[in-house]
């Protein structure tokens, strides 16, 4: 996505305009910069929903420094500072894949090398030709039982192999819409797969 | 093993309705108006007597932890904050708390606030987690509804809410000083201390920061009684936590087990057992990423809790058990440890923003065989100049790891070093 058009104004549209105010209104009056992570959010939504490209240009992080009623640096140093708020363009899936040490353990390099194949990204932080995909090494997840994980926009795919990677990917290549999240093995979420020894349903824990 | 009756968590797994009716069958909310009804210091006496300790990592003891709220509001408002930004590596325990027993969190939420004078509680969730703040967010505004928050909170008289805050990706933003700056709406950088949060915390006003677990346990504490509770475990270690068993097991899961529970049993009923049997462990890491590893010897007998962990200088930490069999290169695993704390330094002290580049580097070059005994010693050595060195604990944090693997694994890592002389020296500042 190099030749990306720089955007020169940005806007809050009726949709976000709705979610600043709610965003804002949560904090004491005079603390309104508690929500600018949000309208940051707000705003890289919006691009995704209305350009394909989920990412936080300069023009919106002025809008919001004005919007808060702050200097623009103190919407800047937050955009930079948090990882999640992408500050270029990413591709329609940003893949972010896990290799801390969990992930790393259960075969993260698989899923790393599985991704590079299917969407022909030679490193991280690069975006495929066709725009589709982003691929992003992120860290610790926060699923660790469910190792390894790759999450693809807001979503976490769990207890991947490069089998099911690749199959997902060549999936999302065709067209086709991102599956539910969650593990890819059927597990009931951090239950172990196997012999589960706890709140098991002949103990009337179930439904 | 702790019996089914005695989990907190009864929904650990999402089997059940996480909704409002279903965690209302489950006991969720019964007689709330009651608990309050007992008053401020009968609640902080009872959560004292449980014994509970943070569930968070530190371990500290809640109870205490509240009674240092000012007793009376000079004028300025009190906050209960909720550390939701679980990242820890290793750590996965809060997420289910929030997207399967969810009221149980904003239950506990109401009673931790009134026991500190809050009326109002904001709960720091890490961004990554959108779809548990998303579930967390309809949960909170089902009680709402159900006019278990707002005013006249569950019929207690007391007014209260909760607000849910999204994180944006920043693992200091768990250090509660941190938190309490990215919720002000600034970089996650840890504040100095003194002023601690009870005295100045969010905007100025006393605060305090709880684990997630820590709070949505309280609940049920104060339902069944710290007789209960303080029953469960062993001495200053009583209770229940969710242990999170990753890495080189058989079936690697979250469970919720008696403090104190031996390691191996841990691993053997609930996890499956470590990948090609117990003679196969080489080393497990017993309470996320920065608590020092621990070599098989150490595991053969260890037990699971604050003070058994911290007697072999390690500790438990947030409960996560990160388990590695023959096949791992443990250096290598630390070293992406090494990685992840370089990443997740915040810049703030120099001695960590450099001295974190600066470790992962000296580790790489371990690992690529490219370091001299007399390398890995300054690296062991190094690492006392970063711990102790900075404002907030981080600097430990990234240096345990690597005192840890020098004091279980030493001769395996010195059998790395090499005759490697680099052509020059490698001046190299932190990127």
């Amino acid at each position: 996505m190099s030749a990306q058009v720089e955007v020169q104004t940005f806007s809050f549209d009726s949709i976000s305009q709705e979610a600043v105010a709610k965003a804002v209104a949560l904090y004491p009056p005079g603390k309104q910069m508690s929500a600018v992570k949000a309208l940051l959010d707000i705003a890289q939504r919006q691009m995704a929903r209305l350009t394909g490209v989920a990412w936080v240009p300069q023009a919106a992080m002025d809008a919001i420094a004005r919007h808060l009623g702050v200097a623009p640096i103190r919407v800047y140093e937050n955009a930079t500072f948090y990882t999640m708020f992408n500050t270029k363009p990413v591709g329609k899936y940003h893949l972010q894949v896990c290799t801390t040490t969990p992930c790393w353990l259960r075969g993260s390099d698989d899923i790393v090398n599985a991704c590079r194949s299917a969407t022909g990204i030679a490193s991280f932080g690069q975006t495929s030709e066709d725009g589709l995909f982003t691929l992003t090494e992120v860290e610790c997840l926060g699923a660790c039982v469910n190792a390894p994980i790759l999450q693809i926009n807001d979503d976490y795919y769990e207890d991947l192999d490069a089998v099911r990677i690749e199959k997902l990917l060549d999936g999302l290549k065709t067209g086709g819409a991102l599956p539910p999240a969650g593990s890819t093995i059927g597990r009931q979420t951090s239950a172990p797969i196997a012999n589960q020894t706890t709140l098991l349903p002949a103990n009337g824990q179930a439904e | 093993m702790l019996n089914d009756s005695d989990r907190i968590y009864k929904n650990l797994y999402g089997q059940l309705d996480w909704r409002l009716q279903g965690a209302r069958a489950r006991g969720d909310w019964d007689g709330t108006a009651a608990i309050l009804a007992r008053g401020r210091d009968a609640i902080i006496e009872e959560v004292k007597a449980s014994g509970m300790r943070g569930r968070g990592g530190a371990g500290f003891p809640t109870g205490m932890k509240w009674s240092f709220m000012p007793k009376e509001s000079d004028g300025r408002p009190h906050y209960l904050v909720v550390n939701a930004d679980e990242s820890e590596p290793g750590t996965c325990k809060d997420r289910d708390i929030m997207r399967h027993e969810p009221q149980k969190l904003i239950e506990g939420s109401l009673i931790a606030g009134f026991a500190m004078g809050a009326h109002t509680g904001f709960i720091y969730i890490r961004g990554e987690y959108y779809n548990e703040a998303q579930r967390l967010q309809l949960a909170i505004d089902e009680a709402y509804a159900a006019g278990l928050l707002g005013k006249n909170a569950s019929g207690s008289g007391w007014d209260f809410d909760l607000i849910l805050h999204r994180g944006a990706g920043a693992y200091i933003c768990g250090e509660e000083s941190a938190l309490l700056e990215s919720l002000e709406g600034k970089k996650g950088m840890p504040r100095m201390k003194p002023p601690f949060p009870a005295a100045m915390g969010l905007y100025g006003c006393p605060t305090t920061v709880n684990n997630v677990e820590t709070i949505a346990g309280v609940p049920t504490i104060l339902r069944r009684g710290a007789a209960w509770f303080s029953a469960l475990g062993r001495p200053k270690n009583s209770g229940t936590k969710i242990f999170c068993i990753s890495g080189h097991v058989n079936n690697p899961c979250n469970v919720e087990e008696e403090m104190g529970v031996p390691l191996k049993d841990l691993i053997e009923k609930h996890a499956g057992g470590v990948r090609g049997g117990w003679d196969n462990l080489q080393a497990i890491i017993p309470g996320g990423a920065s608590m020092p590893i621990l070599n098989k010897e150490m595991c053969d007998t260890q037990l699971m809790d604050f003070d058994s962990l911290a007697a072999v200088k390690s500790g438990m930490g947030s409960g996560a058990i990160i388990v590695m069999d023959k096949s791992t290169d443990v250096v290598k695993a630390i070293w992406r440890l090494s990685k992840f704390f370089k990443h997740e330094s915040c810049g703030q002290c120099t001695p960590c923003r450099e001295g974190t580049g600066w470790m992962m580097r000296m580790m790489d070059r371990v690992v690529q065989g490219k370091a001299a005994l007399a390398d890995i010693h300054l690296l062991e050595q190094m690492t006392t100049q970063v711990a102790g060195h900075t404002i907030c604990a981080f600097g430990e944090a990234a240096s345990w790891p690597i005192q840890g693997m020098m004091r279980a694994f030493r001769p395996q890592v010195e059998a790395r070093a090499t005759d490697y002389r680099p052509l020059q020296p490698v001046a190299q500042a932190a990127e």
